[in-house]
């Protein structure tokens, strides 16, 4: 006993024991939902045996992520969104860290210190401010998938901006030098030097904004537009409530799945493209600034 | 000026001048058009006056005619009114929490950077697992233990409990316990990355030098993971302050309203609110301000060392 009063932290046993509860704690909440996502009957508390009629059920019964239209849809949008946004958010993100580690100009400064602001701008204001706009100013924009891949891009492209610019830093103007120095054009050097070197931070990006996108619920909502745009944690959140069959708990378990695939796909490319360059770390980091 | 001599020679060995601005210019342009005016409009609605006839908010976009009658209001209603009890709420929700998450999360992220061991890839992985599973997720699966009939309820019974309570029913302490639960992991992973840098030889030093284990602690781990703690605080605590979904959705009673519930309800669930929406929204930026600022510096830092 003294030797813990001593030493409260430093004790074998305290450390471990607290952190296996968190763990327990954090994760067996959700493995529960998961389990009952496979429940035969309806309750998601009494366990009736397996089955995976909330996955696929019949076309009748129209209860299953597969044959129910509202968690279906749910489905659809949130792909639809997540790729969409990935194709759009990452290129501009891109060229946006490029040409922000590069530029000197005057104009160069405020717009970095723009594109850092939506990283630290809490989700809600965001929301609140697109729906303002779309409102109010830009009416061409209706609500629904249009303004919430509008506001997803929008979101997105910051993190592309840091993923990228490490990976700039990382690499320096070295091996665009040389290959000029031995008779390459700048836009040569670009295209088969520095694009090649960005692949592991290009690969990130890709999986990253994906995994936001999908992951968003905060913006979805506030852009949603009718039943057809409603994706999936906006559909978690208005059915949670509503003593719901444990389909809900499918979609959001399909939901997980889908993250965990396109954040192992992404590793698994950052992990062939980025052989020795020591970016785990700048990737955690990363990955730390994710807000929901 | 060696910056600018630095960029002259840059744009000599590479591309034109106007090369580089190019290439940031949609990423810029998205932005102006889709962060910076989406963001004046919040001003713009707020200090805008309602439309008589189709009652809804009419945008004043010329700062020089901005009414701030309905900012007013919504002042007024925070100092002595039903929002001034909302906005205390909210912070000491947002402090209890982020206490917690501190008291609870640092010796997790201790643990896993320093003392894990063999088995600390798995360690790792297992407080990662969170952030691939969706926050809603996260609090349905509470909603699925505390609701009447659900497990918790079931285990209560089975040791003999009577009067089973109703947890969804608007308590303090659960729509805290979801608070806590849902942003922890992200309090977490900046920590243990803060604490992983710690150079092993720092401490090893500290014990040659006499100290012992508790007292490297106190006075060295602990100072140098500083930027750890305030970086995680300030991660959760941002999303926190602006958190509706969590009271929402373990709650819903009027009870445990945050301030993020009274813009949810002015914004999305009326139509002809949108200025007091608005207004509601100046408000909470005023709250989180501060912590802003600080992680906007934080990111610029860590990019200035970054860049050298």
């Amino acid at each position: 006993m003294r030797s813990f009063l001593s030493n409260p932290w430093n004790k074998p046993r305290t450390l471990p024991l607290v952190t296996a509860m968190y763990i327990l704690w954090s994760i067996v909440p959700v493995i529960i939902a998961i389990r009952f996502s496979f429940n035969a009957g309806r309750s998601r508390s009494t366990w009736q045996g397996f089955s995976t009629r909330w996955y696929l059920g019949t076309p009748e019964a129209a209860e299953s992520v597969l044959y129910d239209p509202s968690l279906r849809f749910a489905l659809n949008q949130s792909l639809k969104l997540a790729l969409l946004t990935m194709l759009v958010a990452t290129p501009i993100g891109i060229a946006l860290a490029i040409g922000l580690a590069r530029w000197r100009g005057r104009l160069a400064k405020p717009s970095n210190f723009l594109m850092l602001f939506p990283l630290v701008t809490p989700e809600i204001v965001m929301g609140v401010a697109l729906f303002l706009v779309f409102d109010n100013l830009y009416d061409f924009v209706t609500f629904g998938t249009m303004a919430q891949f509008l506001g997803h891009v929008t979101f997105s492209i910051s993190f592309v901006v840091i993923i990228v610019r490490g990976r700039l830093f990382a690499i320096g103007r070295d091996y665009e030098e040389a290959a000029m120095d031995l008779g390459a054009s700048p836009s040569q050097a670009m295209r088969r030097v520095l694009f090649p070197l960005l692949m592991p931070a290009i690969f990130a990006s890709l999986a990253i904004v994906f995994a936001i996108s999908i992951d968003d619920f905060v913006i979805s909502q506030f852009l949603v537009g009718g039943a057809d745009s409603v994706t999936i944690p906006v559909r978690l959140y208005s059915g949670a409530r509503l003593a719901p069959p444990p389909s809900l708990n499918a979609l959001a378990t399909v939901l997980m799945v889908v993250t965990i695939g396109a954040v192992t796909l992404g590793g698994l490319a950052l992990k062939v493209f980025g052989r020795k360059s020591g970016d785990d770390e700048s990737a955690l980091e990363t990955i730390g600034r994710f807000e929901i | 000026m060696p910056t600018n001599l630095q960029g002259g020679e840059y744009d000599v060995v590479g591309q034109r001048r106007f090369v580089w601005p190019s290439f940031a210019l949609p990423g810029v342009l998205w932005l102006v058009a889709l962060f910076l005016v989406p963001f004046y409009a919040i001003f713009a609605v707020a200090m805008g006056r309602t439309d008589p006839i189709f009652n809804r908010p009419q945008p004043e976009w010329n700062p020089f005619y901005w009414d701030t009658a309905v900012f007013g209001e919504v002042l007024g209603d925070l100092f002595g009114g039903q929002l001034g009890v909302i906005a205390l709420r909210t912070l000491g929700y947002v402090f209890v929490a982020s206490f917690l998450c501190l008291l609870i999360g640092y010796p997790v992220a201790y643990f896993v950077s320093r003392k894990a061991g063999r088995w600390r890839w798995l360690w790792l992985l297992l407080i990662l697992a969170p952030f691939w599973i969706n926050y809603l997720m996260r609090m349905m699966s509470w909603v699925n233990l505390l609701s009447p009939d659900g497990q918790v309820n079931q285990f209560l019974a089975t040791i003999g409990v009577e009067n089973l309570p109703d947890w969804l029913a608007g308590h303090n302490y659960v729509v805290i316990l979801g608070l806590v639960y849902g942003y922890i992991p992200f309090f977490i992973l900046p920590l243990f990355a803060s604490l992983d840098r710690i150079d092993e030889a720092t401490l090893e030093a500290s014990r040659d030098l006499g100290a012992g284990s508790f007292s490297t602690f106190w006075r060295v781990t602990l100072p140098l993971s500083k930027n750890g703690v305030l970086g995680g605080l300030v991660i959760i605590m941002l999303p926190m302050f602006g958190d509706y979904y969590t009271p929402t959705l373990l709650s819903g009673s009027p009870r445990t309203r945050m301030l993020g519930n009274t813009i949810d309800q002015f914004i999305n669930q009326t139509t002809s609110q949108g200025a007091v929406g608005a207004a509601l929204t100046i408000v909470l930026m005023v709250f989180v301000a501060g912590l802003m600022l600080y992680y906007l510096r934080t990111i610029n830092q860590a990019t200035r060392a970054a860049r050298e």
